[in-house]
């Protein structure tokens, strides 16, 4: 169930992003405020080279303006020969912000164009190239497509697996004997899921501050950092299989074999699904653990069934064979 | 596919109290119930889905109810919404 619309991103929020060392942006805002409340539609930077020297076809006036080293010293030469129509025709355009990389400022001219153009000018004292990689990262990260799912997210010998299946077929409590085996707890009942870089699932409980409770009937809302520790939980984990946990319906049928590789798709990206019958007295945590330690197998190139399969019909050749060489007595 | 939308008329909103009432008149239903929040959409018989939805006082939330009981589901939710969970 995909959002309708989403939350508007502007330059204010791009400043406002709380980020850890490696990845911090260290922007600061240098002019232009009045703009701040621009929106960032695309995950996407601009060198404007071209379109500081008249060209400006195809300008991407949509994505983030970044000024390094050769762009300032073009600004400088421009402004040593005074040429402010450059600087007005970039501003007519509604580009979200102009970003000067390696604690570079502009020249008054400029700066007052962009006022002017209500543009706010960003400044950080990263190189190029770093300020590039790790603003991308963080945008990608925001405009990925996201869903949220009613399921149980765990991860199972390094497998993310999420569980679905309709209310009280007892997905919180196969986790919650997962979680005492020794596997871990992402996200219950709310499932947060992001396409990073339109292959990869990231799966992550929707809420940070009430994650990692669960809810089990008959005892109610319970703690699972606190009853089994931090080691039992994940906060975010790339979802690898998901189980449908479902009543056994005894006029369904379920694949015996295992050679059919049934998928199923969230947000455009497909993941191995594996349906699994709940009846009283079966043991599901432990088909959970099965089929991530097969999981992890058929990733290291062992598909356990197609193999069986294989070695069958090579067993019923030899014998095929065998009977042929035996029933040619009979002809002598 | 039944609709209904309702306004929170809580004080507190939906917490813990309120969120177990929604879930045990929820699950008396075999049709699928979900409870919509600008564009969250959760599953009613879920008590943490329902207390993530983070819905206040005087929110308006939609119930979708689809199945073979989801008109007397979607009454039966909309009748607890206006009653405030028998609190105040």
């Amino acid at each position: 169930m995909p959002k309708t619309d989403a939350k508007r991103f502007t330059v204010l929020d791009l400043l406002d992003l709380n980020l850890n060392e490696q990845n911090a942006l260290n922007l600061r805002c240098i002019g232009g405020r009045k703009g701040l409340s621009r929106e960032i539609t695309v995950p996407d930077l601009n060198r404007p080279g071209l379109a500081l020297s008249g060209f400006y076809e195809s300008f991407a006036w949509q994505r983030l303006q970044i000024f390094g080293r050769g762009e300032n010293a073009y600004l400088k030469m421009l402004a040593e020969s005074s040429d402010v129509e450059t600087y007005e025709k970039l501003f007519s355009y509604p580009i979200p912000c102009c970003i000067f990389t390696h604690n570079l400022a502009p020249s008054k001219e400029f700066f007052d164009a962009a006022e002017r153009g209500d543009c706010p000018i960003l400044q950080t004292d990263l190189s190029s190239s770093e300020f590039s990689s790790r603003v991308l990262r963080v945008l990608l990260d925001i405009f990925a497509p996201q869903t949220t799912i009613h399921g149980v997210l765990v991860e199972v010998y390094g497998i993310g697996i999420l569980l679905t299946g309709d209310s009280g077929v007892g997905k919180s409590e196969t986790a919650l004997e997962l979680i005492e085996r020794g596997h871990r707890l992402v996200a219950d009942d709310v499932v947060d899921i992001r396409c990073v870089n339109g292959s990869i699932l990231m799966g992550q409980g929707a809420n940070k501050v009430i994650g990692h409770h669960m809810e089990i009937r008959g005892l109610g809302i319970i703690n699972i950092t606190h009853l089994f520790g931090v080691g039992a939980i994940r906060d975010k984990k790339q979802i690898q299989l998901v189980c449908g946990l479902e009543e056994w319906d005894s006029n369904k049928v379920y694949d015996r074999i295992g050679t059919e590789e049934m998928t199923t798709e969230i947000l455009g990206v497909r993941i191995p699904k594996l349906e699994i019958p709940v009846k009283p007295g079966r043991n599901i945590p432990i088909i959970i653990e099965t089929a991530a330690m097969n999981e992890r197998l058929k990733k290291m190139g062992y598909h356990s069934a197609k193999e069986f399969n294989q070695n069958v019909l090579r067993w019923l050749e030899s014998e095929n064979a065998r009977a042929l060489y035996f029933n040619r007595d009979d002809f002598l | 596919m039944t609709e209904a939308i309702v306004t929170i008329s809580n004080r507190a909103g939906i917490h813990a109290r309120p969120a177990a009432l929604i879930v045990q008149t929820a699950s008396k239903f075999a049709s699928k119930i979900w409870l919509e929040k600008d564009s969250d959409r959760i599953n009613a018989k879920s008590i943490m889905g329902i207390i993530t939805l983070g819905a206040s006082f005087g929110t308006p939330i939609r119930i979708m109810a689809e199945g073979t009981d989801e008109a007397d589901a979607a009454a039966a939710l909309e009748a607890l919404f206006d009653s405030k969970f028998e609190e105040d």
